[in-house]
């Protein structure tokens, strides 16, 4: 089975013993998709579990304000509470097929790690969880549902103790352990298989919103616009319009800017390819220390697709800093009456930036979670608290 | 140096981190085990994402990355060696890829070759990708290693067979490396898979005694390749805060008793393979 890679990103750059599972999980979800029995079963999950079709909705208020049409895809309604699921769903029902009976999965937010532990609970495999010691301190309420789902959460305490640590961690398990285990990568990167499998099971997004917006606006969008951490919620928009005259635009974590040394944006600054988690793709500079205000973008690196949709200009990609990011993610809550994650509010920052200056009439944005998960920090940010 | 012709008799292959615990005693550390019998030396380069190794290599990388080992030191290290074994470089490809003005591999290799580096692993490189790479080791005249794991097959397998020179490297086991007492039941398997290359076996990935040693090469390898018993007294020396000669002995004879039971397992009758 050929790896397939985009342009000259992506591969399969794994130690041999990892080769022959991945090998093998290429051939079953190369089979899966052409299976309808499984698509069946996909399909039921996605309706009936998770809530979908999530709904395309109108920000009325924001159009007004900046004279653009402003969509919103709704993936924060999916169950969980971000587009989280229909990865974990597509890779646990993979799973099962493959005779798997253990997950383990990375979580740097705890998002992923949660909606991992939610399919081992319904599908009955065994979870394991890997998570940075500092991740777990932030996000403990993920930590708790986690735990309550019946999964074990394993704390990693190599280097910056994050994301991209729980990465290595669990790949290493996987070597270990590869026979009854399925690691159920969370984003659009890694070595082949993972980035178009995920890329698959997330793309419903786009298709079902492509047929929303024409029902809605009455035409494509002039663009669409996602945050980029590994980069599944883009692509999962992305994917359906990119045939179509439709621009799109990724919103990286620039952090404290892109000058500061503290982003996470390797596609809008950085010129750094490497060979990283068992992908070539691009990667923040030596100097930068990787930082954002969301525990879900600040990977410091990205999914080998849109290294290569920049390169070929499918795409573009600009950074949105902490502030920008916290700017949006009021305004949105206070104009529509809906709480972003702080992941989004990058998406949404950018999406207002460009209405604004008047590049683009109507655009798509995926809302790709709720806000919950970052009370804690937007109570701190802006004096929530009640005044005693 | 040629690294095929290092298999004559049956072959001691240690690995060490370079740089672990420091340069100096690393530096130490590679003459006991070579004044000890070793063959070939495998350096490994330490990388920050080390995802084929197990623990004990991989706190060995990072006591070395602490402790400030770079490729640049890396490259000084070896330049300064002295044992007059074949030295294989392991290390991870981001860094071969990274190194130099240049992409691609072509300026690491050239570099190494003038330090007097005779040949490569590279773990996470696959057989599929290694086209680069082998090119440039072409240019310079120096080997290119691969590991065959339990489940190499097919065209994995064809294509490694290919790209290969030096040695191949067999791994005994499934699963990262560790030290255990226990000799993988992979290890005949695995040898009667490449019994027709042409390059010399060494097996490796878990050989802890000289009983160990001699009980793979009787199964017909041409030597063997040791990293977690020897780092292990590296990394009690230092917890222990051992005087560098007295963990240089300890590896010494170490080495001693590996290269004694490759020996001892070599079939009576003469020449090789
Ligand atoms: C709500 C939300 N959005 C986005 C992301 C970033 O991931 P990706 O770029 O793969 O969509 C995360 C990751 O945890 C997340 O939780």
């Amino acid at each position: 089975m050929a790896t397939e890679r985009f342009d000259e990103f992506g591969g399969r750059h794994v130690p041999e013993p990892l080769e022959e599972p991945l090998e093998e999980l290429a051939a079953g979800f190369e089979a899966a998709i052409e299976s309808e029995e499984f698509w069946a079963e996909f399909e039921h999950l996605l309706e009936h579990y998770g809530g979908r079709p999530t709904p395309v909705f109108r920000a009325d208020t924001l159009s007004e304000r900046y004279d653009a049409d402003i969509y919103l895809k709704h993936e924060d309604l999916l169950h969980g509470g971000a587009h989280k699921l229909n990865n974990t769903l597509g890779q646990g029902l993979l799973a099962k097929r493959a005779g798997k009976n253990r997950l383990i999965a990375e979580t740097g937010a705890g998002q992923h790690g949660t909606a991992t532990a939610m399919v081992g609970a319904l599908l009955d495999l065994d979870t394991t969880v890997y998570m940075g010691r500092q991740d777990i301190q932030r996000q403990e309420m993920n930590v708790f549902r986690m735990r309550l789902l019946g999964a074990e959460v394993q704390a990693v305490t190599r280097g910056n103790e994050g994301l991209a640590e729980a990465v290595d961690a669990a790949l290493e398990d996987l070597v270990a352990n590869t026979e009854q285990t399925h690691y159920l990568v969370g984003s659009a990167v890694g070595p082949d298989p993972f980035p178009r499998m995920v890329r698959e099971f997330q793309s419903v997004i786009g298709r079902e919103a492509r047929e929303q917006i024409q029902e809605l606006h009455g035409d494509l969008p002039e663009a669409c616009v996602a945050c980029v951490g590994g980069g599944s919620n883009s692509l999962g928009l992305f994917t359906a319009f990119r045939d179509d005259d439709v621009a799109f635009y990724g919103a990286e974590p620039g952090g404290k800017g892109v000058d500061s040394g503290r982003h996470s944006a390797p596609l809008s600054a950085s010129d750094e390819v490497e060979i990283f988690q068992g992908m070539r793709t691009k990667v923040i500079d030596e100097d930068t220390e990787n930082h954002s205000v969301s525990a879900g973008l600040d990977y410091p690196s990205v999914g080998p697709e849109h290294a290569a949709m920049q390169a070929s200009g499918r795409a573009e990609y600009h950074a949105v800093t902490d502030e920008e990011a916290m700017a949006a993610f009021r305004e949105l809550s206070e104009s529509e009456g809906i709480i972003p994650a702080f992941e989004p509010s990058h998406a949404i920052a950018l999406a207002l930036e460009l209405a604004e200056s008047g590049e683009h009439d109507s655009l798509l944005v995926n809302l790709c979670g709720r806000g919950d998960k970052d009370m804690r920090t937007a109570a701190e940010q802006f004096d929530l608290t009640p005044s005693s | 140096m040629s690294l095929d012709a290092a298999f004559d008799e049956p072959a001691f292959v240690p690995y060490l981190a370079v740089g672990d615990p420091g340069y100096d005693a690393s530096l130490r550390y590679v003459e006991a085990v070579a004044e000890g019998g070793a063959d070939v030396v495998e350096l490994g380069l330490p990388f920050s994402e080390p995802i084929a190794e197990g623990s004990t290599i991989q706190s060995a990388i990072v006591r070395a990355l602490e402790a400030g080992m770079t490729p640049d030191r890396y490259f000084e290290f070896v330049s300064e060696l002295d044992v007059g074994v074949p030295l294989v470089c392991m290390t991870y490809y981001n860094l071969v890829y990274q190194y130099g003005d240049e992409a691609g591999p072509r300026p690491f290799v050239e570099r190494a070759a003038e330090v007097g580096v005779d040949g490569f692993v590279i773990p996470d490189l696959p057989a599929e990708e290694a086209g680069p790479l082998r090119a440039a080791c072409d240019a310079f005249g120096l080997d290119l290693v691969f590991i065959v794991a339990p489940t190499t097959e097919g065209e994995r397998l064809d294509r490694m067979r290919e790209f290969v020179s030096g040695y191949v490297y067999v791994q005994a086991r499934l699963g990262t490396t560790g030290a255990r007492e226990e000799v993988s039941e992979y290890t005949e398997r695995s040898l009667a898979r490449i019994a027709d290359w042409d390059v010399p076996k060494a097996v490796g990935f878990g050989i802890k005694t000289g009983g160990h040693a001699e009980r793979i090469v009787s199964a017909g390898a041409d030597g063997v390749i040791v990293g977690s018993a020897l780092v292990d007294i590296v990394a009690d020396g230092h917890e222990n805060g051992d005087p560098t000669g007295a963990v240089a002995d300890r590896l010494e004879q170490k080495a001693r008793e590996l290269k004694q039971g490759a020996l001892d397992g070599a079939p009576p009758r003469p020449g090789r393979r």
